[in-house]
């Protein structure tokens, strides 16, 4: 018998959804508002600086982004399938939208590893 | 005769489903609202990415994205994103005591003890990310 690939991509799926709703709230609202906006000071640069060039903090985000992008390409998948009523294209979009997951976590692991 | 043929085969009856079905449903409209809190994930890592490749290029370079970054019409698309990512954490996590069950020994960890689990999972990811990023 053929082994399903399903569990795999499930638990992708499942790690993505978990990490992000962990640490995108905090994310967003630290970086992209209350930084920005001076709500807030920054820890020093060189500090910062440490911490992303830190070799598990690297991993960790790669692995993040990795998550991030097989929970888009999950849902993406089904909701191309369901709402736009595209099952037809059934392989043409799994490999479209998990193909682009695994280019983009290639890319992201590229440019987050190249950091420090 | 061919066997494969059959005279009066019925045709399927499918009923026509129109392509914004998902609207004529509040529950439906949110299902596919949840599905396209997705493509804000994607947004958020990879804006994440980007401040961390430009933390690594230097004071000057982060601040100029600082300043980018607080451009009216960015701050307003962002906290937009700051809701549906909310909106996505809250169902997520609601969802999961359905979808984990506990087990210690042979009794079953009551539901409302993985949900609490859960929050306060969040909450002590969001205290560290915030200290390490906040900390001085």
């Amino acid at each position: 018998m053929k082994r399903s690939r399903e569990p795999i991509i499930w638990v992708l799926f499942g790690g993505g959804g978990m990490a992000s709703a962990l640490f995108l709230p905090v994310l967003i609202l630290v970086l992209f508002i209350a930084l920005p906006l001076g709500w807030v000071q920054s820890a020093p640069i060189d500090d910062l600086q440490w911490l992303v060039r830190h070799p598990l903090t690297r991993l960790g985000l790669i692995v993040f982004v990795m998550l991030c992008l097989f929970h888009w390409a999950h849902r993406f998948r089904y909701t191309l399938y369901d709402g736009l009523q595209l099952s037809h294209l059934n392989e043409v979009i799994a490999v479209l939208t998990y193909g682009m997951a695994m280019v983009g976590t290639v890319v992201g692991a590229y440019l987050i590893w190249g950091v420090g | 005769m061919n066997p494969g043929y059959r005279l009066y085969y019925p045709r399927w009856y499918r009923k026509r489903v129109p392509i914004f079905w998902w609207l004529h449903k509040r529950s439906y409209a949110v299902f596919i609202a949840r599905e396209l809190t997705s493509v804000f994930v994607v947004y958020a890592a990879a804006v994440v990415v980007a401040l961390v490749l430009t933390l690594n290029k230097g004071e000057p370079a982060w601040e100029a994205a600082m300043s980018r970054l607080s451009h009216p019409l960015v701050i307003t698309a962002h906290v937009l994103v700051l809701f549906v990512i909310l909106f996505h954490t809250i169902t997520w996590l609601n969802l999961a005591p359905m979808a984990i069950v506990v087990k210690l020994g042979d009794r079953k960890v009551p539901p409302t003890a993985v949900l609490i689990g859960h929050y306060g999972a969040w909450f002590a990811c969001s205290v560290v990310v915030a200290w390490l990023l906040l900390w001085r």
